[in-house]
């Protein structure tokens, strides 16, 4: 292990600090959005329930495929410790594919919704669900992005501090959006299908 | 879709102005950048403006960056008044006044948004700037370059919305576009999407800031300043950024909400399809009311400084004023509906907010009293800070009182949505925001200049400005008992109104001469600088640390970070007789480089949201991607810090000043 100066120490707490307060902002965003969901939900105006549309084993296999992404960024940060770079970016391959993959059902299941005239222009309920799961999903995305820069940053110039110091933010932000999904699971999906 | 509109969306020559009135903003708004822009080429600067600030990342230079904007948006917010205090006192029976009635909306409209959105927030931002990092003894932010973006996502901000006076109309819906007005159905044009993305990009820039500075007060202060012995400004900005990191991301959500509305056809706040429009309003008083404190918060801290170093005391009750502002912060969250109770959420709701709202003017007045005691036998100089606080602590009182009336909902009901309203939250607002902000620029002027703001000038400003308020808001209280509700155009002469509304507009005249004095006192003041100097860097006699370095203060900040042991350090220190140790050792300092991307990101945010409001897919997508290589880019930068040898620190710190 490399012995670190204690100003790279005070300016990886810093960095931790900072982007812990940037998801507890985004952690605003989305109760507000979990709120309004809440409020809308009953405002169908005609148009299909929750209870209609939702399909419970697909939001399954999405929330399995999310949190085995999570648990493969968990895997990089550890590779990463033990200074194994290829480790790192095997690790994060997987959790890119799997990120991917999750991005393809949830847009493939908005297409479907929408090929049958389910579309967030319906109705309340399905405005605040489309932005909901969208706005995850594009963080998602963002996400996706974000690895593919850092895994190219990697491969040119290996763990270096500053490298080091992005992976465990985004391995924060990706733990941070398997639990906002996990309530989306929980909230939208289960509860929709059940209340 | 034909090509025209692939390339132009929905922008056409029928977005141009279309009479007398808006042709003369739109020709102002062109003239002015012109003749900005050939100044510059004349005096051949753009190097050394593109090199000394808009791509520096020294946040004293990004706080006097964002005061030139506030100013420059404060005469645009005037104009308004100057418009809506003629038309309101002319506009009588069979006269019409100046306006048209649309007019007279969009002009409402923009005043409200700009001055909380482009002056005080940019004041705000620009005073935190200058003095945070100086008090807590730190060399600078703890993200310089997220600074900078969020600066220039502040500027991307309020060049769309001076674009809209150029390129379309901007919102009739007044400053907070309660839907269902604001929805397609009933403002069809670009007006309220003007509204929602030049807000929405100085909001997220905004937000930025909020966790920029909150880490910086918790992660970067002088060794041994525990939270405890710090100034109180900063406790202030402590207690406003968290409230900015809480409320801006509603914001974001309830705008982008109505954008999804207006723009792909959803249905959260319209008036069919299921949406419910009050949501909309409870979403954005959950911003709107912290809002009001994130604005107050720093001027209490400003005031609180003021006091303490012109009473020379040390400030009263320090530690009841920290409890004094998380009690704010706190209660501030349970508040909002007192903007809507007749929402007609039921009696025990309103009840309830009724009397929380009453509850948050403890807290205030215990930092009134602290004031008033910190005054008390001290040996006061009626300098013109220590004018704009005793200003401020007589009107403030009366507005809070006004609003202590205004906070039971039985005397809302009355009350609601007249003048009376508009003149509690206007005496709030710019008697507590804006005299404290003017007392903060006048105090910290020299640290920043190395020179003093002409006093001469001050005094007379602060009295235009207070003479001009008493005149301007008075009567809006008599007016508000009279019946007069607010935006209200054109009135019967039957109603006994009008000389009210000419004593309103002398007033509103007195307050733009105010402004006058203080762009004449900045320019004596530069004229004069060397007749005016700050050669100590102490020129109040002041009490923390940012009295401690020569002024101006260099790059740097600090040449030796100090070490704290007391609270009000600095004076600690001068009456230990320390406070200026004989040639300390100076070292190498790290500063961050200039970066250019800051600015790239606000000139991209500018088209996304230009292509938003006018549908221009194609320049939509085109702003996103240099976003995100702009950001992608600067990460893959390592080298981002530049050192100043130790024996350039010790060149500077024994330069002579101007």
């Amino acid at each position: 292990m490399t012995q670190y100066k204690p100003e790279e120490i005070a300016a990886d707490s810093k960095s931790v600090f900072g982007f812990f307060t940037y998801l507890m902002t985004d952690l605003v965003l989305f109760a507000a959005l979990f709120a309004t969901y809440a409020v809308l939900h009953s405002g169908v105006f005609g148009g299909p329930t929750s209870e209609e549309i939702f399909n419970a084993p697909f939001a399954l296999l999405e929330t399995v495929i999310l949190l085995a992404s999570s648990f493969s960024c968990g895997l990089s940060l550890l590779a990463a410790r033990r200074g194994n770079s290829r480790g790192v970016l095997a690790s994060l391959a997987i959790t890119f594919v799997l990120g991917a993959v999750f991005v393809v059902l949830e847009l493939s299941e908005f297409a479907r919704l929408a090929a049958s005239g389910v579309g967030p222009g319906v109705s309340a309920f399905l405005s605040s669900y489309f932005t909901l799961v969208g706005t995850h999903g594009l963080h998602i995305i963002i996400g996706l992005v974000w690895m593919t820069a850092l895994g190219i940053s990697i491969y040119a110039r290996g763990l270096t501090r500053g490298n080091m110091r992005k992976l465990a933010l985004l391995s924060l932000f990706w733990h941070f959006l398997d639990i906002i999904w996990i309530f989306i699971f929980t909230i939208v999906y289960l509860s929709g299908i059940i209340l | 879709m034909t090509f025209t509109h692939f390339i132009f969306g929905n922008l056409s020559f029928s977005a141009l102005p279309e009479n007398a009135i808006a042709w003369g903003g739109a020709l102002t708004v062109i003239f002015g950048a012109v003749i900005v822009l050939a100044l510059i080429t004349f005096f051949n600067a753009w190097t050394w403006l593109w090199r000394e600030w808009l791509t520096s990342l020294d946040p004293k230079r990004i706080g006097v960056m964002y005061i030139l904007v506030s100013v420059v948006m404060f005469v645009r917010g005037l104009f308004d008044v100057g418009l809506m205090r003629v038309q309101q006192a002319t506009s009588v029976g069979d006269a019409h006044g100046i306006l048209t009635a649309t007019h007279f909306q969009e002009i409402f409209s923009a005043h409200g948004s700009i001055m909380i959105f482009f002056v005080a927030m940019g004041f705000m931002f620009g005073i935190v700037n200058l003095v945070l990092p100086l008090q807590i003894g730190a060399r600078d932010v703890a993200f310089p370059f997220l600074n900078s973006a969020s600066f220039w996502l502040f500027c991307a901000g309020a060049a769309l919305i001076n674009l809209s006076l150029i390129v379309g109309d901007f919102s009739t819906a007044g400053w907070l576009s309660y839907p269902p007005l604001s929805e397609l159905a009933y403002s069809p044009t670009s007006g309220v999407d003007y509204w929602i993305w030049s807000l929405q990009i100085a909001g997220i820039g905004s937000l930025l800031s909020g966790v920029n500075f909150l880490a910086t007060i918790v992660k970067m202060r002088a060794k041994g300043m525990s939270y405890m012995k710090m100034p109180m400004f900063a406790w202030t900005v402590f207690g406003a950024m968290t409230l900015v990191v809480f409320a801006f991301p509603v914001l974001t959500v309830t705008l982008a909400l109505l954008s999804l509305d207006r723009t792909l056809g959803m249905h959260f706040f319209t008036a069919a399809g299921g949406g419910n429009m009050m949501m909309y309003v409870n979403l954005i008083w959950a911003w709107g009311h912290p809002e009001v404190y994130i604005l107050i918060l720093p001027a209490f801290g400003i005031f609180s400084e003021v006091v303490s170093t012109f009473s020379g005391k040390k400030l009263a009750g320090y530690a009841s004023m920290v409890y004094a502002i998380w009690a704010i912060v706190f209660l501030s969250w349970l508040v909002w509906l007192h903007h809507f109770f007749t929402m007609g959420a039921g009696a025990d709701v309103n009840a309830f907010f009724g009397i929380m709202t009453a509850v948050i003017a403890i807290p205030t007045g215990v930092k009134i009293f602290n004031w008033l005691f910190t005054m008390y036998r001290g040996r006061i100089r009626f300098t013109s800070p220590m004018l704009w606080f005793m200003g401020f602590v007589v009107l403030f009182t009366l507005g809070g009182v006004a609003g202590v009336v205004l906070s039971e909902p039985v005397a809302d009901y009355q009350l609601h949505n007249s003048l009376f309203l508009v003149a509690h939250f206007h005496t709030m607002i710019v008697s507590g925001v804006l005299f404290g902000y003017f007392a903060g620029v006048t105090y910290w002027f020299p640290k920043v200049t190395g020179f003093h703001l002409n006093e001469r000038w001050g005094i007379r400003a602060f009295w235009l400005w207070l003479v001009g308020f008493i005149l301007a808001f008075g009567p809006l209280y008599i007016l508000g008992f009279m019946g007069a509700t607010r935006r209200l155009d054109h009135y019967d002469p039957s109603m006994g109104w009008q000389g009210l509304f000419i004593v309103a507009a002398v007033g509103a005249f007195l307050i733009m001469l105010g402004f006058l004095c203080q762009i004449i006192q900045l320019v004596v003041s530069i004229r004069d600088r060397k007749l005016n100097p700050d050669t100590t860097g102490d020129p109040w006699y002041g009490r923390t640390l940012e009295w401690s370095m020569r002024s101006p203060a260099p790059e740097y900040n600090f040449a030796v970070l100090p070490e704290v042991t007391e609270r009000d350090e600095f004076w600690v220190m001068k009456q230990a007789g320390t406070a200026h140790a004989a040639a300390p050792i100076y070292e190498d300092i790290a500063v961050p480089r200039n970066s250019g991307a800051g600015i790239l990101i606000g000139a991209f945010a500018v088209v996304i949201g230009f292509g938003i409001i006018w549908h221009i897919w194609w320049l939509m997508i085109v702003g996103l991607i240099g976003v995100a290589a702009c950001i992608i880019v600067r990460t893959f930068d390592e080298d981002t810090e530049r050192v100043i040898s130790a024996s350039e620190v010790a060149r500077i710190e024994t330069m002579k000043t101007i």
